[in-house]
């Protein structure tokens, strides 16, 4: 962990308000920004650990525990809520059950006119998931109901 | 017990602008809130989130107002009066919106206001009232913090009940804004939100350091005193000074008949201006402790068991000795150590009766082991012994130079204050061996770090002197003007030499040429620059030159007497420049004299009737030393404990043991009471009237809230030791002591305990040239007339690295314990700190073979110890360092002889030492030990 926050560290050093940058860069290297991690930005930025620790918990971006092997992200907004992503919710969550992956709200992906629109890992938009292809897209990634 | 709350800070400003608040015009600084003008105007405007010891939030939406002309209802406590305005703070739709607001608050707030701790000091009570606050449409059963909510008591002085939170954020502000430890912070979002200690961990187990600025922010009963909570509110309050450091803090003791309920910083004490620290605003038990001796005793022998008397015959038993002692080993063989923990008036009487009773100048403080030096080299080099500016004027300092002080660790409110400044943007420079806190404070990180070697403070300090020196530096007009022209053409060329360049000092010193002209650039160049030092500084063999150094920089740069600018000695005790004020010196008159002048000396003789020696006396060590040649007998120790205070403590025990009568009065049988013969009680700060004087040289009132716990306040005490000797004193009232010293002393004349009544505190010299004090000295000229240059010629120590002793042991403070511990030890800041542990650098512990929590002995010339090791790297390779806080780590068994070249201070900073691991405490421990359990034995049999 040390040599990963190091890197980051060296490549904002100069910069103001580094904060945010430096806990992006934490979470896409580690998955999530440890415990561990927050007295060592707090040293290099010169803040106190629980200023660190209350950005970290406003935001529900940055998580401080690792997330499941895969991430997938149900649009709660409310134009995806209008077609019906509050079921679509509910069947994610009875479908991964005890599967390693992590499942999260997001509000807007912009997909508003086709939703209700799911984002798996960061890189994967599915628009128009009906609870059906949501099963599919998960047979797909590879986890077994 | 609350004071008048502004909601919002005062604001300076020259300008002024009138408003109308509801119907009342009235005129305020540009800049005040309009929040803070109504109270002014005296329209209290409802409030959650605002007090007027932070800045203005506005988030609680209760504050609101209508400004005449403008639309929406902005919060009175962000937005500025303007010239002009017509604001009005109560109509229908304001009494709408607010009573909306409370009851969402209230919504989500248990209603227990019966039970409360709070109940009586609840601002969120008050404002309920205020709104007409009836009913809470939206019920008590949803989603809410209170059902649920976890307390938090791991703190030993105050609870969190999340229940109870209100989220006003206030608590977090203060320990930002006001501690600067930025300790708490709100976690999550929404709903969410919470205040956090941390990483969400307990409040104990934070960066907290229990200082009580958020407990005092609150305003529900959500941060709490436990004492509140066991007690119940106050019913009187009375303002007096803390007994801890040297910042002298104005606290209001809140009572309840004789008891006290808590301890809360005044918001009118000029030191402190409303903040406090874990000491003063929590550790107050020990007054109260049952260790408090309340019987005088005497023993013949210190093997024989404490025998308690009347206070008449501990009286005539002390004076019978002191005279038998007198007549067989002569005038000479007694003497007195008066005390930096008692008032003024205290340590002025047990002067006198040294030199008017006992008839010789055999009287020494603290100030001899602590800041002797700074009375000698700044008296040499500004002409009086005293910190130059205001802690105030801090606030207008560009440039903050610290140089061995470590004061969020000694003197926590300067340190906040300090923080404060450099948060604001003043540059920070660090001369420390250590990386002390200030070096990395969150948002105030020291611009320099010279991380010297212990000992090597001249060799720094000339080396900074030789860049102002030789880079054009150098304020040549304001030293034409304030100094002496040969002395400083001396220094000039003696600064300038290669051998004073940063360069040539490197090997030395271990600090970076670059860094040291760095520094030295910006401390001449930065704009106001002030100075604070402290023991580090003073306590080496070279303290004075030190000091002396110090004070050159300051005239070199023109960085004396001006606001923002000076030279700050950080005193250690309540009263330990009172205790050097008042005479308690062997050279020394009250008010810097010295004993041989004879205009002075005829002054006293007439004043107290009495023939007055023109001859010095003897100082501390001079009195050991004497005692152990058989020619000083007797000691007559008041609030003082030089068996553990004083270095070597096997030199000092010794000295106590080979004389014949020492009579000791304290609170408690400290080290030294266990060689004492007469053991006289003495009464802690809320037993008694009188005065301290802080390190700005403010004289504040210490007053009684309880009666004394053995029947005597110290003056009444020392009054019943003269008259036992056949030398009465007359005061019914210490009020009348002070009056003795304003007619004896110049630099006094105008203090008086009415004026003290009328302005809070006053700084000394306040006369007929001053009647309102003096904040600032050296304004138009130094003290002595000219400023004088001197010359620091670096001169090693000669305590010195060899192989046998390759370490360097240098010593300091921790922040929940004070000095010799006697007062903290009996209060739960044991919690924070229970054992003095020695700090070693990875590198050294490792080739040791030593770990973290392992037993260290501890070895140098003059003794051996145990202690716990702490490996950090917060020291540097090749220095260890320790607290001195408990008796059993026997730290001062370690420190030597050595001593300030001028002042005999001693070299408490520099040891040499060896390390070894070891299984088990050294034989001085082991001794001590057995010691301790007899001595308490004996105490135990007079107790019966």
């Amino acid at each position: 962990m040390n040599a990963t926050l190091n890197a980051i560290f060296a490549k904002h050093q100069h910069q103001p308000g580094a904060l945010l940058p430096i806990l992006h860069d934490i979470q896409h290297a580690l998955g999530y920004v440890p415990d561990d991690a927050v007295p060592l930005i707090a040293k290099q930025l010169n803040l106190s650990r629980a200023e660190v620790h209350g950005v970290i918990t406003y935001y529900h971006h940055f998580r401080q525990t690792p997330p499941g092997k895969h991430v997938v992200r149900v649009c709660c907004a409310e134009a995806c809520q209008a077609n019906g992503s509050e079921a679509l919710a509910a069947h994610a969550v009875k479908r991964l059950q005890g599967a390693d992956v992590t499942l999260e709200p997001v509000y807007c992906l912009g997909l508003c006119s086709v939703g209700p629109a799911v984002q798996i890992d960061e890189t994967e938009l599915h628009a128009q998931v009906t609870p059906k292809k949501f099963d599919a897209l998960m047979n797909k990634l590879g986890e077994k109901a | 017990m609350n004071d008048l709350d502004y909601g919002t800070p005062a604001v300076t400003s020259e300008r002024e602008v009138t408003l109308n608040i509801d119907g009342v015009a009235v005129s305020v600084p540009a800049g005040t809130s309009l929040m803070r003008a109504a109270v002014k105007a005296g329209v209290m405007i409802p409030k959650l989130c605002a007090t007027d010891s932070l800045a203005p939030f506005g988030s609680c939406r209760l504050c609101l107002v209508e400004i005449e002309g403008r639309r929406g209802y902005p919060s009175s406590c962000t937005t500025p009066a303007e010239a002009g305005m017509t604001v009005r703070t109560q109509t229908p739709k304001l009494a709408d919106l607010r009573r909306n607001v409370m009851e969402l608050y209230i919504s989500d707030h248990p209603l227990d206001c019966l039970t409360c701790a709070a109940n009586g000091d609840c601002e969120l009570q008050t404002t309920a009232g205020q709104v007409g606050l009836r009913e809470v449409r939206y019920g008590m059963t949803g989603a809410n913090h209170f059902t649920d909510a976890k307390k938090d008591e791991s703190n030993p002085y105050f609870t969190y009940d999340p229940a109870k939170c209100i989220v006003c954020n206030r608590c977090v502000r203060a320990c930002e804004e006001q501690q600067g430890t930025f300790a708490l912070t709100i976690s999550g979002r929404g709903f969410a939100s919470r205040v956090t200690a941390g990483q969400g961990e307990s409040f104990m187990d934070s960066d907290c350091v229990s200082c009580g600025a958020c407990v005092n922010a609150c305003p529900t009963a959500t941060l709490t005193e436990k004492t509140v909570i066991a007690k119940g509110q106050a019913d009187h309050e009375v303002v007096t000074t803390c007994a801890y450091c040297g910042v002298g803090c104005g606290f209001k003791a809140e009572m309840k008949g004789s008891e006290v309920v808590r301890m809360t910083p005044w918001k009118d004490g000029k030191a402190n201006e409303g903040h406090s620290c874990v000491k003063g605003r929590f550790a107050w038990g020990y007054a109260t402790h049952k260790d408090r001796i309340t019987r005088p005793m005497i023993r013949t022998k210190t093997s024989d068991p404490w025998r308690e008397v009347s206070w008449d015959e501990a009286f005539a038993h002390a004076a019978g000795e002191f005279r038998r002692i007198q007549q067989k080993y002569g005038r000479d063989s007694v003497g007195a150590l008066v005390s930096s923990r008692c008032t003024n008036e205290e340590d002025y009487l047990v002067q006198k009766l040294v030199r008017a009773a006992f008839g010789n100048n055999n009287v020494d403080t603290c100030a001899r082991v602590c800041h002797a030096p700074t009375g000698y080299g700044l008296g040499q080099t500004l002409g009086t012994s005293a910190g130059t500016q205001t802690f105030k004027s801090l606030e207008k300092s560009d440039v903050l130079l610290l140089i061995g002080i470590n004061p969020t660790e000694g003197h926590p409110v300067v340190g906040s204050r300090l923080k404060r400044r450099v948060r604001e943007g003043a540059a920070l420079i660090v001369i420390d061996p250590r990386e002390i806190d200030m070096v990395t404070a969150p948002h105030a990180r020291a611009t320099h770090h010279l991380k010297l070697r212990p000992g090597t403070n001249v060799a720094v300090l000339s080396a900074l002197a030789h860049v102002i020196v030789t880079e054009g530096l150098i304020n040549e007009a304001f030293i034409a003007e304030r100094c002496e022209t040969q002395a400083f053409a001396d220094w000039r060329e003696f600064a300038a030499r290669p051998a004073n360049s940063p360069e040539a000092m490197e090997a030395v010193t271990g600090v970076s040429a670059a860094e040291v002209r760095a520094a030295a650039r910006l401390y001449a160049t930065g704009g106001n620059a002030a100075i604070f030092y402290g023991l580090g500084v003073t306590e080496h063999s070279q303290g004075s030159t030190a000091v002396i150094a110090i004070a050159n920089l300051a005239m070199a740069t023109g960085n004396v007497g001006r606001e923002g600018v000076g030279v700050n000695p950080l005193r250690g005790q309540n009263n330990v420049q009172g205790s050097c004020d008042m005479g308690g010196f062997p050279d020394i008159f009250p008010g810097y004299r010295h004993v041989s002048d004879n205009a002075t000396r005829e002054l006293f003789e007439n004043a107290w009737g009495a023939s007055l020696q023109s001859e010095p006396g003897l100082r501390i060590p001079n009195m050991l030393e004497a005692a152990l040649d058989g020619s000083f007998k007797g000691l007559y120790c008041q609030g003082e404990d030089p068996a553990q205070s004083d270095p070597n403590t096997q030199h000092v025990q010794a000295a106590l043991a080979a004389m014949e009568c020492v009579v000791v009065q304290d609170l408690f049988l400290n080290e030294t009471a266990k060689y004492a013969h007469v053991f006289l009680p003495g009464a802690s700060f809320l037993e008694k009237d009188g005065t301290f004087t802080n390190g700005e040289r403010r004289i504040s009132r210490v007053r009684r809230v309880m009666p004394p716990l053995a029947g005597k306040a110290d003056w009444e005490t020392t009054m019943g030791l003269a008259e036992a000797l056949g030398y009465p004193m007359h005061y019914e009232h210490p009020s009348q002591i002070m009056d003795e010293i304003a007619r004896l002393t110049p630099s006094f004349a105008g203090v008086s305990y009415d004026k003290l009544e009328r302005m809070g505190s006053v700084q000394w010299p306040c006369n007929d040239k001053a009647p309102e004090g003096t904040p600032l000295m050296h304004v138009n000229g130094f003290v002595r007339g000219k400023g004088r240059f001197m010359n620091t010629q670096y001169v090693p120590t000669d305590e010195k690295v060899t192989p046998r002793f390759p370490l360097l042991l240098t010593t300091g403070r921790i922040l929940s314990q004070y000095n010799v511990g006697a007062q903290t030890r009996r209060t739960e800041n044991v919690q924070f700190y229970s054992e003095d542990v020695l700090e070693i650098h990875p590198h050294d512990a490792n080739e040791r073979g030593i770990k973290d929590g392992d037993w260290v002995g501890i070895q140098s010339r003059a003794g051996d110890t145990v202690l716990r090791a702490t490996v950090t790297e917060r020291v540097q390779p090749g220095v260890v360092y320790t607290t001195f806080h408990f008796p059993e780590s026997g730290a001062n068994v370690i420190t030597t002889d050595n001593s300030d070249w001028a002042t005999n201070c001693p070299e408490y900073k520099v040891t040499a030492v060896q390390l070894v691991k070891v299984e088990q405490p050294s034989a001085w421990q082991k001794r001590n030990a057995r010691e301790d359990e007899k001595q308490q034995r004996l105490l135990a049999g007079a107790k019966r």
